[in-house]
């Protein structure tokens, strides 16, 4: 037979898969592996979302999303991001930010265009690059920086094929939150060599003891930067898929057009679920908040007792400690752990070459699961120490 | 509310040690903290929350709301302490609406808990009607949901 898409053949498969495969045959695992919130969707979201599907809201919607949903967060993005978008031409309903992303990405990239990445990053980056025909350029953070990006890396990254910058404030899998003079700088760097800018922001509520900084709300960004955010961490929707783009209309028009032929419409009764999310939700999100800050706390000063060297980061629900007093690749760290102890974590070598010598442990886990993580952990890395 | 009541609020029986670990505080200032509570009585009782239904026990619980023509001087206060103190009474409230008082009372049984209201209540002084609501089923107490909990159904490992 004729060959596939070899540009997709290529793309290895995510490191995560494996970890997922070996986790899911033992009934004794502890998880502190999951990247979704241990919260199920509060009641009266899912309750709204049952009286949807009561009164029949199963049909297709308008391709961008229903308009008072586009409307609320056009609003959400004025009081909370301080940046304006028009409802009707600039706000696109997505089935999670994961197509946001891919639409914002085949919007942009045209055929051996270079996409800049700051890794570790999310694992969808780079191949979701490549399936849009373009070429991901890996910026590498470091721990010892706390993951902030360096803008001087950035810039000597440039190359005259280069598209687009995709940043994600805070980061997964390190918790990181941009300093807003850093993500400033970026973008005077962006309007200089006149790059697109694509900003995943789904972490944007999920920040402790600091304020969230919209990129595209910085000066001069609003006419380059595409917009991501959704309900899937700060409403605990994951499994729901609705997420948002907001960007300029000449953008946004473009990403219509390719989201109509492809997705038609996010799922109508999850739009109408994220009605009353946006809506009524805020408190909701703050209980989850304050619960994820305690843990946040709990978990870096426990896991760099236990010898893993975990600082304390801004935002998200990962630490990201360094597993380098152990010795191990961490690969072998994390294959270890769930062997041994039965912990789960995820290597930090998959979500970039930067990310070695790091595990990503979420605290997206109720206290009693985080501290019987904890003394497992603690278990393993005593026994690492004495030579096992 | 105190980070620490939120926790014993949830688990009373979590120990000061691990509070202060979850918290990162000192243990010792956990233990002040609690005992000064308990002292100012912030924190009145710690006391299980028990669902009388699957232990097959047949408890009674009724809910009266009271009409009461006040007394000058002191309002509802008098009438509402002399209910308060029977021992059946689990709570009491002055709320607004209808009536006036909302009583909830807890008995062997509905003749136990009848008697209680034609012959305690309702004659006491000043108390001018009741109407009496049998509890049926529960759902959900003090915070409590007693309906099945949502199960964890998250894969192992995500991105």
């Amino acid at each position: 037979m004729r060959p596939l898409n070899r540009a997709v053949a290529a793309i290895p498969p995510s490191g995560i898969r494996r970890f997922f495969d070996l986790a899911a045959g033992r009934p004794d695992v502890i998880s502190l592996g999951i990247g979704e919130p241990d919260f199920v969707t509060p009641w009266r979201v899912r309750e709204a979302a049952i009286y949807a599907v009561e009164h029949g809201h199963t049909t297709y919607t308008a391709n961008s999303g229903i308009g008072e949903l586009r409307e609320l967060i056009a609003k959400h993005c004025r009081a909370r991001d301080g940046v304006s978008y028009n409802p009707e031409t600039e706000v696109i309903v997505t089935s999670g930010v994961s197509e946001a992303l891919d639409l914002a990405l085949r919007a942009v990239v045209e055929p051996g265009d270079e996409v800049i990445v700051f890794e570790p990053c999310y694992v969808s980056y780079g191949p979701c690059v490549t399936i849009a025909g373009g070429a991901p350029v890996a910026v590498a953070t470091r721990g010892e920086d706390g993951f902030t990006i360096s803008p001087g890396a950035a810039a000597s990254a440039i190359t005259p094929r280069t598209k687009a910058m995709l940043i994600c404030s805070p980061g997964n899998p390190t918790g990181a939150v941009q300093p807003a003079h850093v993500l400033s700088r970026l973008m005077e760097i962006a309007i200089e060599r006149d790059l697109y800018v694509i900003s995943d922001e789904i972490y944007s509520r999920l920040v402790y003891g600091c304020e969230h900084t919209c990129v595209a709300g910085l000066p001069g960004a609003r006419e380059r930067t595409i917009l991501l955010n959704g309900l899937s961490k700060s409403m605990a929707m994951t499994g729901w898929r609705v997420g948002y783009a907001c960007a300029p209309e000449p953008i946004a028009s473009l990403m219509l057009k390719i989201h109509q032929y492809t997705a038609l419409c996010a799922p109508h009764v999850s739009q109408m679920a994220a009605i009353e999310a946006l809506r009524n939700g805020d408190d909701e999100t703050d209980r989850m908040v304050a619960a994820y800050d305690v843990r946040r706390r709990y978990l870096s000063s426990a896991l760099t007792d236990a010898g893993l060297p975990c600082p304390l980061p801004d935002g998200a629900f990962y630490v990201f400690p360094s597993i380098e007093p152990t010795g191990l690749r961490s690969d072998e760290f994390a294959e270890r752990l769930l062997n041994e102890v039965g912990v789960a974590v995820v290597p930090g070598s998959v979500f970039g070459p930067s990310g070695e010598g790091h595990v990503r442990c979420s605290y997206a886990a109720p206290f009693p699961v985080l501290e019987q993580a904890v003394s497992r952990i603690r278990h393993f890395t005593r026994q690492l120490a004495r030579g096992g | 509310m105190h980070a620490i009541l939120d926790i014993l609020q949830t688990d009373a029986r979590t120990p000061p040690s691990q509070i202060a670990e979850r918290l990162g505080m000192p243990e010792a200032e956990v233990r002040e903290m609690i005992a000064r509570w308990e002292d100012e009585g912030v924190i009145r009782r710690y006391k299980a929350i028990v669902d009388p239904e699957r232990l097959g026990l047949e408890r009674v619980v009724a809910y009266i709301d009271v009409s009461v023509s006040p007394e000058r001087g002191t309002g509802f206060d008098d009438v509402a302490a002399r209910i308060a103190r029977f021992s059946e009474v689990r709570s009491v409230v002055l709320v607004s609406g209808g009536h006036d008082l909302r009583v909830v009372v807890e008995g062997e049984s509905i003749r136990a808990v009848s008697a209680f209201v034609s012959e305690r209540l309702a004659p006491l002084d000043r108390v001018t009607g009741t109407t009496t609501h049998f509890e049926l089923k529960r759902y959900k107490d003090d915070g409590e949901l007693l309906l099945e909990a949502d199960t964890d159904r998250r894969l192992a490992v995500t991105p």
